[in-house]
């Protein structure tokens, strides 16, 4: 082909075309081919979890093994359980990390800082359970949802510092420096002015990284270990959406697997209620992209 | 000052849910391990709940290898293995650990094959397909055993456990007593290194995966099968008669058993003519003095139910309940433990 | 007006916002340490050898990592052999052809898909993937290219190419919305200056377009690997969970993400814990090494513009 553009002859010109509407062809079957599999998931989630949601799921504990009914009520309350915990742990550190990087730090350290953050979202999530075991199970003697808490909020850190940073570099500069100017406290300026206009899109942060979270199972495997109870302590182990759905999916019951199906559909609904939230809070911010 | 108002009205929601469910304490006894009793534990735990509602046992399958290496690590209240502990990983407790047995099982070896045909195998046949010199359906070691049965030419798919499993170990302890080669070349253990096959977690994982997948073998404790009705072989015994796994063939290999004044006993390939060859106990794994006052108290009230009461759900869910004498040495055990 | 002594809160404040942004360091200092120490005894035991023994026999008490990292290795490729191209394509779609109307819906659905949790896309993968491959992609796969020792052997279902097309779906959004943000930041000077020439669509995309982005593209693929890497979930679900090295896309595999879910609360002897945290270590190290790389490539890209990674 290569010799050719220099032979503009009608035919060649024919032939150009054609080859490119080939590949705006293939173009299109590949992103329809993308957004398949969302589809189907979504497709069985919604026929095989609606079918398999009673109200039983929400109000009822788990059955022994292999007797059929029963609900995952507790796991239900125990992601919440844990997803409050991972934000008591993970949001002071992340929006006050963020802080200090949009309003603090040099330039080459805040390099590094921000590096080092995309680093650590990279490391795999089975890895936070191991080391999450190491410091908190084995010293304390026991799986507890204290562990599992831990072990996801330490994923939000990156997550929250770094959006933390973005929405506060937006905020205009001279809001800080009229504040400064009529001789208000550096940290109150931060605080008051800085991050309260930007809170928004810090909320925004903080659910992004929740949503991220919430469906986590690697970490908790080894921490929160999942409960058939209630948990009435948070020192003692816990029940979790996602420990359950991937327990009873590799089980041999049928009604195990019904009630995987509803647990997947109650914990998408509650991903995408979290990712909902975040367009109708980042609505007005999305000019800025 | 929390950073803005929505996160901080859902911490406050999801706190007053925590501390709501914290005022009304009830004491939890955490135990894991073994997935080959999962059944009749959790059955156990949720009847005993009804009789004192005052304590919770929260039971989670996690293998007989996570229930030794837990309890010895002190991360739960009791353990629970159906292969018993090894020399080294006893000494390897911190203070004395007792083996508990509660009930006998036998492990079946469940199949999935179109019309779910009625195998008969043999211990050697049996190794050869878990060594993967047996590869299809149709071999005349496994035809020559089931001269009314039409197999298939297809390809065996064997399933095993991928976590450490008592279950395992008694298949394996089982396959190493009948075949030399097994013997040499895999030998027994909670894990052990398998020369085919795809691997399930758990007993329900094995299970799962034998219903999932066409032409697939794999062992599975006797209530998985039936629960599941997946069809399981009926096996030569030692004494060369076939027998499939009943109650009454698990009760007729714990009788022909010797039980040592540690518990720790094998009784695969039993010698009794009406014994079922895959038989294993299964014992919970418990410190003879117990740290916290309260759970220890908790947890001796709750074994003598089980010895009492509890042994009556045995039965029903295909679990062989023990001989009165054993359960009588079983409960002194119990008795003794400090707390 | 504030006094000298008004500085201190100043200063405590700044310095408990150092602080956290320091626990960045700190976390990754103590997650390489804590695997570190975990795995002293099999690391000391084995020593590199570790890396190239293809053993896994907790009765004899011996360790190799081989199995995990080729399972590990060949089930991210497949998902990048799948997902790069399928990625690319539509970011391409998206930038240079969609009609404006359809393109927020489309990237809204990629967000979406995203957001689906490894274990549902597991359970997905048993009950509804794993037996269509099996009964119908598979043999349809041996019937026409069975002379390829990748496509012989038996039909299990679970098996690494399994893992391979569930772990593409899962990248497929980070790689798209990547590819996504590097071809919008061509210059569109670039595509002008082509059209004027009298290209076509395809021509200006291969010229302009595609040259100028590749750095930026092949970056994205990396990022896409180092995800790849750490699945654990949904790959443990559909792999098969069996250390062998096999040629046959159709044979089982095992992860070093999914060995440790597996194994890692019931290793009994020390020996077997600790040779589970070096399977952790060699992870957490290629995943940290390829995320880097990432990182570099797209940086030197975009310049100081932030890509966004969730």
């Amino acid at each position: 082909m290569a010799a050719s553009p220099y032979l503009p002859t009608e035919r060649f010109a024919r032939w150009r075309k054609a080859k490119s509407t080939a590949v705006t062809c293939v173009l299109v079957l590949c992103a329809l081919a993308v957004i398949a599999p969302l589809f189907l998931v979504i497709y069985f989630l919604i026929v095989h979890g609606s079918s398999s949601i009673d109200i039983n799921f929400f109000t009822q504990l788990p059955k022994p093994t292999g007797e059929d009914g029963g609900g995952m009520a507790n796991a239900i309350v125990g992601t919440m359980e844990l997803l409050a915990m991972a934000s008591i742990v993970g949001v002071p550190l992340g929006v006050l990390g963020g802080i200090y990087l949009a309003e603090y730090g040099s330039d080459k350290a805040n390099d590094w800082l921000r590096f080092a953050a995309d680093v650590l979202n990279g490391v795999p999530s089975i890895v936070w359970g191991m080391v999450v075991y190491l410091m908190l199970v084995v010293p304390f003697k026991t799986f507890s949802a204290y562990a599992g808490g831990v072990a996801l909020g330490l994923m939000m850190v990156p997550l929250v510092m770094r959006t933390t940073e973005e929405v506060l570099i937006l905020v205009p500069q001279s809001y800080r420096e009229a504040a400064l100017a009529l001789g208000v406290a550096r940290w109150k300026v931060i605080m008051v002015i800085v991050v309260r206009t930007a809170l928004k899109g810090i909320a925004t942060g903080v659910i992004v990284a929740l949503a991220r979270i919430a469906g986590e199972t690697a970490p908790l495997l080894f921490t929160a270990l999942g409960n058939n109870f209630w948990n009435h302590n948070l020192k003692e182990p816990i029940a979790a959406l996602p420990l359950q759905i991937f327990a009873y999916a590799i089980s041999p019951y049928d009604d195990w697997h019904r009630q995987a199906w509803a647990g997947a559909l109650v914990l998408m609904a509650l991903i995408l209620a979290l990712n909902i939230t975040v367009r109708i809070l980042s609505r007005d911010r999305t000019h800025n992209h | 000052m929390l950073p803005f108002k929505s996160t901080r009205f859902a911490l406050f929601t999801a706190l007053a849910a925590l501390s709501a469910s914290v005022s009304s304490a009830q004491m939890l006894i955490n135990g894991a391990g073994a997935t080959f009793p999962q059944q009749i534990y959790t059955k156990w735990f949720d009847e005993y709940q009804k009789i004192d509602p005052s304590v919770r046992f929260n039971y989670q399958g996690i293998g007989s290898g996570g229930g030794q290496k837990q309890i010895l690590a002190e991360t739960v209240d009791f353990g629970a293995s159906d292969g018993p502990m090894s020399d080294d990983n006893l000494a390897k407790a911190p203070r004395t650990l007792w083996h508990i047995p509660t009930v006998a099982g036998a492990v079946v070896v469940s199949y999935n094959l179109t019309g779910n045909p009625q195998l008969n195998l043999d211990g050697p046949t049996l190794a050869s397909i878990f060594l993967g010199t047996i590869t299809k359906w149709n071999d005349p070691a496994i035809a020559g055993q089931n001269p009314d049965v039409k197999l298939p030419a297809d390809d065996i798919v064997v399933v095993h456990r991928s976590d450490g499993s008592g279950t395992s170990f008694i298949f394996t302890d089982y396959l190493s007593n009948v075949s030399a080669d097994w013997k040499q070349k895999v030998g027994k253990g909670t894990s052990v290194s398998w020369p085919v096959g795809l691997g399930g977690k758990g007993n329900a994982g094995v299970a799962g995966q034998v219903k999932q997948t066409p032409g697939a073998i794999g062992y599975v404790e006797l209530a998985y099968a039936h629960q599941n009705k997946l069809p399981f072989a009926t096996l030569k015994n030692a004494s060369g008669v076939y027998m499939s796994a009943t109650i009454d063939s698990v009760t007729a290999a714990l009788a022909a058993a010797t039980i040592p004044e540690d518990f720790r006993f094998s009784m695969v390939n039993s010698p009794g003519i009406a014994a079922y060859p895959i038989c294993g106990t299964t014992w919970l794994l418990v410190y003879a003095e117990q740290k916290d006052h309260a759970k220890g108290e908790k947890l001796v009230q709750f074994l003598k139910w089980a010895y009492s009461d509890g042994e009556k759900f045995a039965a029903g869910l295909d679990y062989a309940p023990l001989p009165e004498a054993v359960v009588k040495r079983a409960l002194d055990r119990v008795q003794s433990i400090k707390y | 007006m504030p006094g000298p002594g008004s500085r201190a809160p100043d200063i405590a404040f700044k310095w408990v916002a150092a602080l956290a942004a320091s626990m960045i360091i700190v976390l990754i200092v103590l997650v390489g340490w804590q695997l570190y120490a975990g795995s002293r005894m099999s690391l000391s035991k084995f020593g590199p050898s570790f890396l190239w023994s293809s053993e896994w026999d907790p009765v004899q008490d011996k360790y190799g990592a081989l199995p995990f990292i080729f399972g590990t290795l060949v089930s991210s490729l497949l998902a990048l052999l799948i997902a790069v191209p399928l990625g690319v394509a539509t970011a391409i779609f998206l930038t240079e052809l969609a009609p404006q109307k359809l393109r927020q819906p489309i990237v809204m659905a990629i967000e979406m898909l995203a957001a689906v949790p490894s274990v549902i896309f597991g359970l997905w993968g048993i009950f509804v993937l794993i037996p269509w491959l099996r009964d119908h992609l598979f043999v349809w796969l041996r019937h026409y290219f069975g002379f390829l020792p990748l496509f012989q052997g038996p039909i299990y279902g679970v098996s690494m190419l399994a893992a391979g097309i569930v772990v593409a779906i899962m990248i497929l959004p980070i790689i798209t919305s990547i590819s996504r943000e590097i071809l919008r930041s061509v210059p569109n000077l670039q595509r002008e200056a082509a059209y004027a020439l009298g290209a076509t669509r395809w021509e200006v995309l291969k010229i302009a377009v595609l040259s100028y982005a590749r750095r930026g593209l092949f970056g994205a693929a990396v990022l896409g690997l180092g995800r790849a890497l750490g699945e654990t979930m949904a790959v443990t679900m559909v792999i098969g969970n069996r250390p062998q090295i096999s040629a046959s896309l159709f044979a089982p595999g095992y992860t070093l993400a999914s060995v440790i879910a597996n194994e890692f609360t019931e290793a009994t002897s020390d020996l077997y814990l600790n040779s589970l945290f070096e399977l952790g270590l060699v992870l957490m190290g290629v995943a940290i090494m390829v995320n880097i790389a990432a990182q570099v490539m797209l940086k030197s890209m975009t310049g100081s513009g932030p890509i966004k990674v969730n």
